[in-house]
């Protein structure tokens, strides 16, 4: 089976040494996905793989024939852009950018796991339906490092489109 | 045409603000956003250049010695294998910013563990990653026991002192005073892309895709390790992800890609992985400071004393200039400071986000806090008793100087209780609840600057030079200073960066990007405002220039009507000047912290912090603000998590990767609160611009650090504050 | 990353013969691939065994089975797992990310190996990567390191959360191998110790497969996981304690504790829980079976600091459970 990325098919690599990250920045070309570490110590190489966050770096592109991945390209584009790349931009959630991709990514699946319920270290309630406080967008941000120091910022654009804005 | 301003007086025209468009200053988004949010910013690594082979750096397993032998055969056969690179021209190490030559060539010797000995090519970076692991190579490794790797146990020389009245006696003489000695541990630089370059070779011209922050610099820098004239070599780094002083200037990974392609007459792209990048590109030295204070019976400061031991490895002139703000922040008639360089073979040390200040500000914080105790004077008080009304060696004034005002300012917004101070007052649950302020300084700094900007015939303009953009704002701020000079609304400006083929900018570097290439778009404006006033028949002060159109007296054109069919192109070109050494210009403001200290664990959080700068004009009050928080989530780092591990044995980096590593992540940072403070500097820049993107940084990890102890009572001379050294300083439960 | 072959592995058994003769599984991948990266792990094969009937949570009686291919989120979100076992809960949620949680696996937390630097490090010395070429840490720098089981050949530590969490609840490993033949491993006993074998991590031998994790009957009583970290997310534990405490009439009538970051394994001693259990809760109480927990801790230098903040994470968790104040 090939692998869909936003809603395209794709051969499998040959070389199953490849990463799903290089699989997409070089081998299709979707270069909006960022490879920092490598290892999965920053983030920005976050994509959907059936609509759950992943670091794309650890794992290996032929594990996912079959599977549904969306990169920052799938999520919108310059003329279609989502809601949270608009609030990005207007809240100037990025500097440098290189960890943006990754961040809205992240920030896009995690809107969804908030609304299914599921906890994060920053509940107090394990059982109670969690709220989307600054501290929990915190917590669950964390997996996405931003050198530049844009955290404060990428916390008011993401609370802004969850309609909480701070 | 090319028109030069040297900066030899202040500049009082003050001609941004006559201007009438009205978006100079404004809070617009950048231009560049749209580009970054939706992943179509091309980053190095990423251009799609037919034909690419990857190479992979080999790095030394060993501290110091020589390579002996590099046997290529031992990886000829393995799949994709093109070449081993191992030429002389290779370099042991990044050059040190504003160097414009190559560094230490030769990679042979080595110098340090994990230098960059060779370049593995292969046709796939899945087959060169794994060669360049398997390559044998054999050394000649120097005794550990001859090798110095300890900075406290090195020989050190002296780098710069400043020596004022005595010292010694008015510390004896002070009715308040301290004599503290305080440690830093070394920084990375961290910036989110790794280092990364791709070469491409037509047979006279090298084209370089890399990420840099000062292609200005950077070009004759490659053109030198090459051996090429700068006609031959072409960089561009149109955007650049995150710098902080690792990209100031060429590295090993783009000058091992340029031989590499001229080698093998094919593009080759070469990324440095993360570990690397960690091992071989630089560090902030740790330091060891000794602050000695001491004030009269009103708390005025008569004894100033900052001395600091740095390190860097053999041969390297950079110095981290931690006594940099010491100079001319507070007075005190008795002033001694001095730097001592210890060589240690650690990478080399160079310029990590403010250098100097970012690690001399925090402890000189820090002690002003303990002086404050020592005299029970308010912390803000002393401080604002202690603003000199000159500088305090020189004698020189003040360009501009926000500094009351931000402290006065900041203290008002964040509700700084200017009472009796005590630790250990404020408890909830298991933790306690303390605040702590200081000031923040950074000295202002220009350079020469060009930039081409033209006014098209379509009326709208293109800027071009090859300054950059590494998340600054700069595609942000020249837009708004050249569509506020010539009337145009901003998505009539185009801004061209990061290309060589442009007139040479002023590199992005220092907190001076701003002032500098702004100024160089200024000029070039001021140079078109001039020829329209001419083809409109008046003066170019007369000119008034908005919304596309051009008015003047009684007459008013489109502007497209005035340019007609000839476009106008000018360089503006901007020159520092001896303006420079008749006033001292920096960059002021004032840190207030809350932080949260955990009583059983000695975990300590930021609940708090609000930073008040002045930083002369404010080009754009959104990306001025980004620079400041930006800043201040760097504080929040070097206060309490940033720590470069060494190895005692073989002085390798030991925690070389952003898992152990620890940089601030979202949970560690509070909402960031700011106060830009209105200011116009007319000796900085003819844009009364000063530089901002290392101000934040400048000094709030020592107001973090007198929260800490304000909070739970450990005073900590060391940073940063993890846990356990938080412990082990708080005092035992009553 | 060497080159290496890929199968899928389609039944257990194939998977299981497969690793009999020497190839690696990989499942979430979030600790493999990091490692093969570095050539610390350089397996010749890699059997993929994610599609294997293991990634159900199942009643067992009055228990839980969690199949090795759970995933962390998945576990830590599971409305049972929420309420019943919220230390499980509580520890995933403290590891890592989302993004990593929602890849790594049950059976491949258990099996996470250290974050020694020197173990991450071909370049360095390490018995447990390399037997034999020595232990770069000792000498070295030891922040991370074990105070507890460690030997003159490896000081590391086991970095995960879950375990912890799943010793203190006594969890069961189900395992299985090639011939069909399982067995049931207490995760108090899964981990080793490094002893003079610092290469081995755990019991498992070639060819054998976790199949699930068995969570015991629940115990009711407050389930508390604290983690103490150098930054308030994404770090590996200087330390951390798992707990489930229950009161009696002003007495501990129930204490479960295992502790992360000391050692080689997720430590738990019952002998701490018997220092408590029947007493009247109390600082002094709390600091007697802190005394049991380090009665043989050695430090090394750099991470002389565990010793002490383990007994205060030890107290303040204690006096969480059972209310005494300070």
């Amino acid at each position: 089976m090939p692998i869909r990325v936003n809603d395209e098919d794709h051969e499998l690599p040959t070389d199953p040494r490849t990463s799903l990250l290089d699989f997409l920045r070089r081998d299709i070309g979707l270069t909006g996905t960022k490879k920092g570490c490598d290892h999965g110590q920053c983030g920005a190489c976050t994509v959907l793989i059936n609509d759950t966050r992943i670091n794309s770096c650890l794992t290996l592109a032929v594990m996912h024939d079959g599977d549904e991945i969306t990169t920052i390209e799938g999520l919108g584009t310059p003329d279609t852009m989502c809601a949270l790349q608009q609030a990005f931009a207007k809240h100037d959630g990025y500097q440098c950018g290189y960890c943006t991709p990754g961040q809205i990514c992240s920030a896009t699946a995690m809107l969804q796991e908030i609304a299914a319920g599921w906890p994060s270290d920053a509940t107090d309630d394990l059982l109670a339906t969690p709220t989307l406080s600054d501290e929990e967008i915190r917590e669950r941000m964390s997996g996405n490092l931003c050198r530049c120091g844009a955290y404060s910022n990428i916390v008011a654009a993401i609370a802004d489109v969850a309609g909480n804005a701070s | 045409m090319s028109h030069v301003l040297t900066m030899d007086k202040p500049d009082e025209r003050n001609s941004l603000d006559a201007m009438k468009q009205g978006v100079i200053g404004q809070p617009m988004d950048r231009p560049d956003g749209i580009a970054k949010v939706t992943g179509t910013a091309t980053y190095t690594a990423e251009y799609a250049i037919k034909g690419c082979a990857e190479g992979v750096l080999v790095t030394a397993p060993f501290t110091r010695g020589r390579v002996t032998r590099i046997d290529a055969d031992s990886i000829r056969d393995m799949p994709g294998v093109i070449r081993v690179i191992d030429d002389e021209r290779l370099i042991t190490r990044a050059a040190q910013g504003d160097a414009g030559e190559a560094p230490d060539q030769g990679p042979l010797d080595v110098h340090y563990f994990g230098q960059p000995i060779a370049l593995v090519v292969a046709e796939t970076f899945e087959q060169a990653r794994d060669a360049a692991k398997a390559l044998t190579i054999e050394f000649a490794a120097d005794d550990l026991s001859d090798v110095p790797l300890d900075p406290s146990a090195a020989d050190t020389e002296r780098v710069e002192t400043t020596r004022q009245g005595d010292l010694e006696q008015a510390m004896k003489e002070a009715i308040h005073s301290v004599d503290v000695t305080y440690t830093t541990e070394g920084h990375a630089s961290a910036a989110m892309e790794p280092h990364a370059a791709i070469a491409e070779w037509d047979g006279q011209q090298v084209t370089v895709y890399a990420s840099l922050q000062m292609p200005n610099f950077n070009i004759s820098e490659l053109a030198d390790c090459l051996g090429l004239e700068e006609d031959n070599v072409r960089l561009l780094s149109h955007y650049v992800g995150g710098g902080f002083g690792s990209k100031l200037v060429i590295s090993p990974e783009a000058v091992a890609a340029a031989i590499a392609e001229m080698t093998l007459n094919r593009p080759v792209r070469v990324v440095m992985s993360r570990q690397q990048v960690f091992q071989a590109i630089m560090r902030r030295t740790e330091t060891r400071q000794r602050l000695r204070l001491g004030t009269n019976a009103e708390g005025t400061l008569t004894a100033f004393g900052h001395e600091a031991r740095i390190s860097n490895l053999p041969g390297e002139d950079f110095t981290e200039s931690v006594v940099q703000a010491s100079q001319f922040l507070y007075g005190g008639e008795n002033r001694f400071l001095q730097l001592e360089l210890a060589r240690i073979h650690r990478m080399a040390a160079g310029s990590v986000r403010a250098p100097g200040e970012a690690v001399g500000m925090p402890v000189l914080e820090a002690a002003m806090d303990e002086l404050a105790e020592q005299a029970g004077v308010d912390p803000v008080a002393l401080r604002l008793r202690n603003i000199p009304d000159k500088h305090p060696v020189k004698g020189i004034p003040y360009s501009s100087r926000k500094l009351a005002e931000c402290l006065e300012q900041g203290a008002q917004r964040f509700g700084w209780d200017s009472g009796p101070r005590k630790p250990r007052q404020r408890r909830e649950g298991e933790w306690w609840i303390g605040t702590g302020m200081a000031s923040a300084a950074r000295i202002h700094s220009v350079e020469e600057a060009q930039a081409r900007v033209t006014l098209r015939v379509d009326g709208t303009a293109l800027v071009e030079t090859d300054m950059t953009d590494i998340g600054t704002g700069t595609y942000a701020i020249l837009t708004q200073i050249a569509s506020e000079m010539l009337g145009l609304d901003p998505s009539s400006v185009k801004v061209s960066l990061g290309d060589t083929n442009h007139p040479r900018g002023s590199g992005s570097g220092g907190s001076r990007g701003a002032a500098s290439t702004g100024s160089a778009v200024f000029i070039a404006c001021e140079e078109i405002r001039r020829e329209l006033a001419k083809r409109m028949g008046t003066t170019e002060d007369a000119l008034q220039l908005s919304d596309g159109s051009c008015a003047a007296g009684g007459s008013k054109k489109s502007l497209q009507a005035v340019i007609g069919n000839q476009e106008i192109s000018h360089i503006g070109h901007f020159k520092p000047g001896e303006v420079m050494d008749k006033y001292l210009a920096a960059s002021f403001g004032a840190f207030f912290a809350e932080v949260a200290v955990n009583e059983w664990t000695g975990e300590a959080r930021v609940r708090r912090l609000l930073g008040a700068f002045g930083f002369g004009r404010v080009l754009n009050a959104k990306t001025a603000r980004s620079q400041c928080i930006g800043g201040m989530t760097w504080c929040i780092g070097a206060a309490l998590t940033e720590s470069l591990l060494f190895d005692p044995v073989d002085g390798h980096l030991v925690n070389c990767d952003l898992a152990e590593y620890h940089v601030p992540v979202h949970r560690d940072v509070p909402h960031l609160e700011t106060i830009l403070i209105e200011e116009r500097d007319p000796v900085a820049s003819p844009i009364q611009a000063k530089g901002v993107g290392e101000l934040g940084i400048a000094g709030g990890a020592g107001a973090i650090a007198n929260a800490v102890y304000n909070a739970c009572g450990a005073r900590l001379r060391t940073f940063p504050m993890t846990p356990d050294k938080i412990l082990s300083a708080m005092p035992k439960q009553a | 990353m060497k080159p290496f072959d890929y199968q899928r592995a389609e039944r257990i058994e194939h998977a299981s013969q497969l690793m009999s003769d020497g190839a690696t599984a990989i499942a979430g991948g979030t600790n493999l691939l990091d490692l093969m990266k570095l050539q610390v792990e350089t397996p010749n094969t890699l059997v993929d065994v994610n599609k294997l009937p293991m990634e159900k949570i199942e009643a067992a009686g009055n228990g839980l089975h969690i199949g090795a291919l759970v995933t962390n989120t998945a576990a830590a979100v599971h409305p049972r797992i929420k309420a019943d076992y919220a230390v499980l809960s509580r520890a995933i949620l403290a590891g890592a990310t989302q993004q990593l949680r929602n890849k790594a696996t049950t059976a491949g937390n258990l099996c996470q190996r250290t974050r020694c630097y020197y173990f991450t490090n071909t370049d360095q010395p390490c018995n447990k990567r390399e037997p034999g070429t020595g232990c770069g840490a000792i000498k070295g720098i030891a922040r991370l390191h074990a105070v507890l089981g460690t030997s003159d050949q490896c000081i590391a530590t086991y970095p995960g959360d879950m375990a912890v969490a799943m010793c203190a609840l006594d969890a069961v490993v189900h395992i299985t191998n090639a011939n069909g033949a399982s067995r049931r491993v207490p995760v108090r006993e899964f981990h080793r110790l490094p002893g003079n074998r610092p290469e081995k991590d755990n019991v498992l031998e070639p060819g054998e497969i976790i199949t699930s994790v068995e969570l015991p009957a629940p115990v009711k009583g407050t389930h508390i996981y604290r983690k103490v970290r150098e930054r308030s997310s994404y770090a590996f534990a200087m330390c951390s304690v798992a707990a489930i405490v229950r009161m009696e009439d002003g007495r501990i009538d129930h204490a479960s504790l295992a502790f992360g970051g000391l050692a080689h394994k997720p430590w738990h001693d019952p002998a701490i829980e018997e220092t408590l259990v029947g007493q009247t809760p109390s600082l002094s109480l709390f600091d007697r079976a802190a005394d049991v927990l380090l009665e043989t801790a050695q430090s090394y230098g750099e991470n002389d600091f565990k010793i002490p903040l383990a007994r205060r994470t030890l107290a303040a968790v204690l006096c969480e459970a059972t209310g005494v104040h300070t």
